[in-house]
């Protein structure tokens, strides 16, 4: 997708369809701890929304409380960027949307900030399938405050300290899917192909787009005992789809068997390719993707890839029947009602 | 005595007396008479007392006057304690069975057996006991020399349209009407038409800051239930659905009923951000939830209008009783060095102008603006003059496009470039690779990144501080009233002020105490406030609350010579103020 003129020169860096580099899209020094997961899913939006070309304008970040709500200061610089209070980003990336519903939204929380003092707002938001993009960076454990058990912990799971979680884990992509949110995935910081895709596709999808990424905490959570370390994901990781995203505006045609895998085209016209690895696994179905991740967390398995979508139900925008002009920015005459509305309300008044 | 009556009516709580009692106050405003009314509702669907006085006065008073002229006794739970609280020579309508005849010998009785006034009417039991309810609106009427044709008009005006519910209650009304006719008239008390009324309008507060917000071109509104505010949303809604839609039919708003009160406040902040006229409305408990994130609109600079229909607490408190109580939490609401702008209406014609000039004032000042009316104001019926059309174009405050950051070449978001410590922002979505900045609730530089620098954040507190003290002088100004030459002289607020303005002539005209009154309608106060008090030897400041809130504030401004000055005169009853509890703690502190 080189510009034109570009090709031949080698040490010119990769320009996108909206003549941008790759580090146009950074943002900046992270003060996260090396090897922190968050960072790879940093990097992972980067690459995605450079891939596919989004103009950073378009972009409102928010964020609640936590290491994970830190991280979008450093992607995406040139995107307008709320960082709210604890929990709280649900109801602050509402209002923001609903201000201006051409906003592109992408929120970022971790599962302090939304399995615990968030939970009340997380699943509301869900329930409103609100159009915007939500990822919580998983690692099942309180970062800032220097290690407690998140309420996202599974059962069983220790502390650096040795201490044993004995609560049963939230599971936020069953509540997500449950509530009636439409593209929800899950998936881990380390496995770039399936995060990178999984990322592409919740950013083309209409509707509320609920992403978990398993993002260990190198310094509180990555070691023998713990279920959200590194070395557990590797071995315990289970993708139910190996995953292509096709953006729309390639527009190359990819053969696949209808019988290994399922395509589903987005809203935009981009398409995602599943192919089954589990092969009975329906993604278009509610009830059977929360029973089956309430199988795997029986097994100690962590199920990955995208657990449902539905291209087809109306995201909240639609329901409340609004303008499709950016409330925000409406002219006066468009907000403020004439003397002649005042005269008739004053007359109904006497 | 004409023109000069207080109507108590005691009922059940869900009993559909509140239409009967609406029709009451109609009729009396109709025939050109000064009148108010005070609904004294309980917290529950059904079955507890309630209460409603109405009052009507030839001199214009519209607060509640404690002492009732004519008891209209529906409520057999209540009744007996009803007529022990009335003065000598109160008139009681009861229902018969009640009995109360002889209860007390300086009282005048008429016992009026409504069951059977009703009986002809319909055969639907059910609805025989609502008619009841328009029936002594009939007997009240002839008593008092209500003109019916007033009362048949107010009917028409409550049901409106419902045509078959109108004639059901004009013939209830009519039957109290007539059979009201064999009752010989004893009492004093009777009305006549004046002419005080020319182009008013009724209207209740919460009504009118819908309105207001409505004409000030809000397009979000996310909220959460809770009494006594719901009502504002609701008719907000209506107002909308009816006046708000583009060509197409879509609607340039957005309302949405969210889970709690801490979304609701995080919808305002988010939408204020992004550029939106956005507001809520709540009461204390929903104030207190929204506590954090209205700090984080203090500190990161986030327009919104939040309208706190007061009711009494602490807690829960008394959820259907009117107080004052929130000024003080309010004006600091949140942790660290939070300081919150406060409108303070004190009318219904002021609800809608200062729920119009909250949005520009948020906007302008790029904080939230918190409008605190209560109960008694944004509840009850009040007359009022017809709402002006605001005259003064919408103020959207300082808002950086694509074009002024091409000349431009960028903007620091917190940097004091006017001197009056507003930045300059821009909104998201703007289309320039230097229109994004990052909000947050940390400490921020001038550039709005992360900070911890001693320098930095002292300096950012000090603009704000800055900010939040040239507030004074843009916000609406306190109203005099009086020669101003006065020693005495009372401050107060909001809903207070039919009471004050009675109180004052009461103190002249019983005590010859001359005062001069300040209505505060916002804080941080305009120096005028400071002028005032240094200009009286005593100051009575008068709030519904226990502990003198907007006293103590007053405290915090005044320069300590002025302090002791102040005098607080602080009720909370849950009722609302009427002015002899007034003058009579103004003119007992006086002998001291």
């Amino acid at each position: 997708m080189a510009a034109p003129g570009t090709t031949a020169v080698a040490a010119a860096p990769r320009k996108n369809r909206i003549g941008l580099t790759v580090l146009d899209y950074r943002g900046g020094k992270t003060t996260l701890c090396a090897g922190c997961g968050h960072n790879a899913i940093s990097e992972r939006i980067v690459e995605a929304c450079f891939d596919l070309g989004i103009a950073q304008e378009r972009i409102a970040k928010f964020s609640g409380i936590g290491c994970s709500s830190k991280s979008p200061a450093y992607f995406l610089g040139r995107s307008h960027a709320f960082n709210s209070v604890h929990g709280r980003m649900p109801s602050v990336a509402t209002g923001a949307i609903l201000a201006n519903r051409t906003l592109l939204g992408l929120g970022v929380s971790g599962d302090g900030d939304s399995a615990s003092i968030g939970i009340g707002q997380f699943v509301h938001l869900m329930r409103r399938n609100l159009p915007m993009v939500y990822v919580i960076e998983n690692n099942g454990v309180y970062g800032l405050t220097k290690g407690q058990f998140s309420a996202t912990a599974d059962s069983g799971s220790t502390l650096k300290t040795g201490a044993v979680n004995d609560l049963p884990a939230i599971d936020t992509c069953a509540l997500a899917i449950q509530l009636g949110a439409t593209f929800v995935g899950r998936s881990f910081s380390g496995d770039k192909k399936q995060l990178s895709a999984m990322l592409k596709a919740a950013l083309a999808h209409r509707g509320m787009a609920f992403l978990d990424v398993i993002s260990p905490c190198v310094t509180f959570n990555d070691h023998e005992g713990s279920t959200k370390s590194y070395s557990w994901l590797k071995e315990h990781q289970e993708p139910l789809q190996e995953l292509s995203f096709i953006p729309a505006f390639d527009e190359i045609s990819v053969d696949y068997d209808p019988g290994t895998t399922v395509e589903v085209r987005l809203h935009d016209g981009s398409r995602l390719q599943l192919r089954k690895l589990e092969t009975d696994y329906d993604p278009s179905s509610r009830s059977r993707a929360v029973a089956r991740l309430m199988e795997s967390g029986s097994q100690e398995a962590v199920l990955t890839g995208v657990l449902f979508v539905d291209e087809k139900a109306p995201d909240f925008l639609t329901r409340l029947g609004m303008v499709d002009a950016p409330l925000a920015t409406l002219p006066a005459d468009a907000v403020r009602p004439s003397r002649a509305v005042l005269d008739e309300v004053n007359e109904s008044l006497r | 005595m004409t023109n000069d009556v207080t109507l108590q009516i005691a009922t059940a709580n869900g009993s559909g007396s509140q239409s009967s009692n609406t029709v009451l106050l109609r009729s009396l405003f109709q025939m050109g008479i000064p009148v108010s009314g005070k609904n004294l509702f309980p917290s529950n669907i059904a079955g507890l007392p309630t209460w409603y006085t109405i009052r009507a006065s030839k001199d214009g008073y519209v607060a509640r006057k404690k002492e009732v002229d004519l008891l209209v006794a529906m409520n057999p739970e209540t009744a007996r304690e009803d007529v022990a609280g009335l003065p000598a020579g109160a008139a009681v309508i009861y229902d018969a069975p009640l009995a109360l005849e002889g209860s007390r010998a300086d009282l005048v009785f008429y016992p009026v057996a409504f069951d059977r006034v009703v009986e002809p009417i319909t055969g639907d039991a059910k609805l025989r006991k609502l008619l009841k309810n328009m029936a002594y609106v009939g007997v009240v009427a002839r008593l008092l020399g209500i003109e019916i044709a007033e009362v048949d008009a107010a009917i028409g005006r409550v049901f409106g349209s419902k045509a078959k519910a109108r004639d059901l209650n004009v013939t209830a009304a009519r039957a109290g009407f007539d059979h009201a006719a064999a009752l010989e008239k004893r009492d004093a008390h009777r009305v006549e038409r004046m002419d005080a009324n020319q182009g008013k309008i009724v209207v209740d507060g919460n009504s009118a800051c819908a309105l207001g917000a409505m004409f000030a071109g809000v397009t979000v509104v996310p909220w959460y239930p809770i009494t006594p505010s719901s009502s504002l949303v609701e008719t907000l809604s209506t107002y909308l659905k009816k006046y708000r839609h583009d060509a197409d039919g879509k609607a340039t708003y957005a309302v949405i009923q969210a889970e709690d009160e801490l979304a609701a406040m995080g919808m305002v902040m988010g939408a204020g951000w992004a550029g939106a006229r956005s507001m809520t409305a709540t009461s204390g408990p929903g104030v207190s939830l929204m506590s954090e994130l209205a700090g984080l609109g203090y500190y990161a600079e986030i327009p919104g209008v939040i309208f706190n229909v007061q009711r009494v607490g602490p807690s829960t408190g008394l959820p259907t009783r009117t107080a004052q109580g929130d000024v003080l939490s309010t004006a600091f609401l949140s942790h660290g060095d939070t300081q919150q702008i406060l409108l303070l209406p004190g009318s219904v014609e002021e609800c809608f102008s200062l729920a119009v000039e909250a949005f520009d004032l948020a906007e302008r000042l790029q904080t939230p603006v918190f409008v605190l009316t209560d109960l008694d104001l944004g509840m009850n019926n009040w007359m009022a003059q017809p709402f002006q059309h605001p005259d003064r174009p919408l103020d959207r405050g300082k808002v950086l496009g694509k074009e002024d950051l091409d000349r431009l070449g960028g903007f620091a978001r917190y940097a004091d470039v006017d001197g009056d410590g507003i930045g300059w922002r821009t909104l998201p979505g703007t289309d320039h690779p230097r229109a994004g900045y990052f909000t947050r609730g940390t400490g921020h530089d001038e550039n709005a990144a992360y900070s911890e620098k001693a320098d930095v954040f002292s300096r950012n507190m000090g603009r704000l501080s800055r900010k939040f003290d040239q507030a004074r002088e843009i916000l609406p100004p306190p109203v005099p009233c009086g020669t101003g030459k006065e020693k005495v002289g009372i401050i107060a607020y909001g809903s207070s002020d039919p009471a004050i303005r009675e109180s004052q002539d009461q103190l002249r005209e019983e005590r010859g105490l001359e005062t001069d009154y300040l209505r505060v309608r916002a804080w941080p106060f305009a120096r005028a406030v400071r002028e005032f008090v240094a200009a009286h030897d005593r100051v009575y400041v008068v709030e519904q609350n226990r502990d003198g809130q907007l006293c103590a504030l007053l405290k915090l401004d005044l320069p300590p010579e002025q302090v002791t000055r102040l005098r607080p005169v602080a009720h909370i009853t849950g009722l609302p103020l009427d002015a002899r509890s007034v003058t009579d703690e103004i003119l007992e502190k006086e002998k001291v």
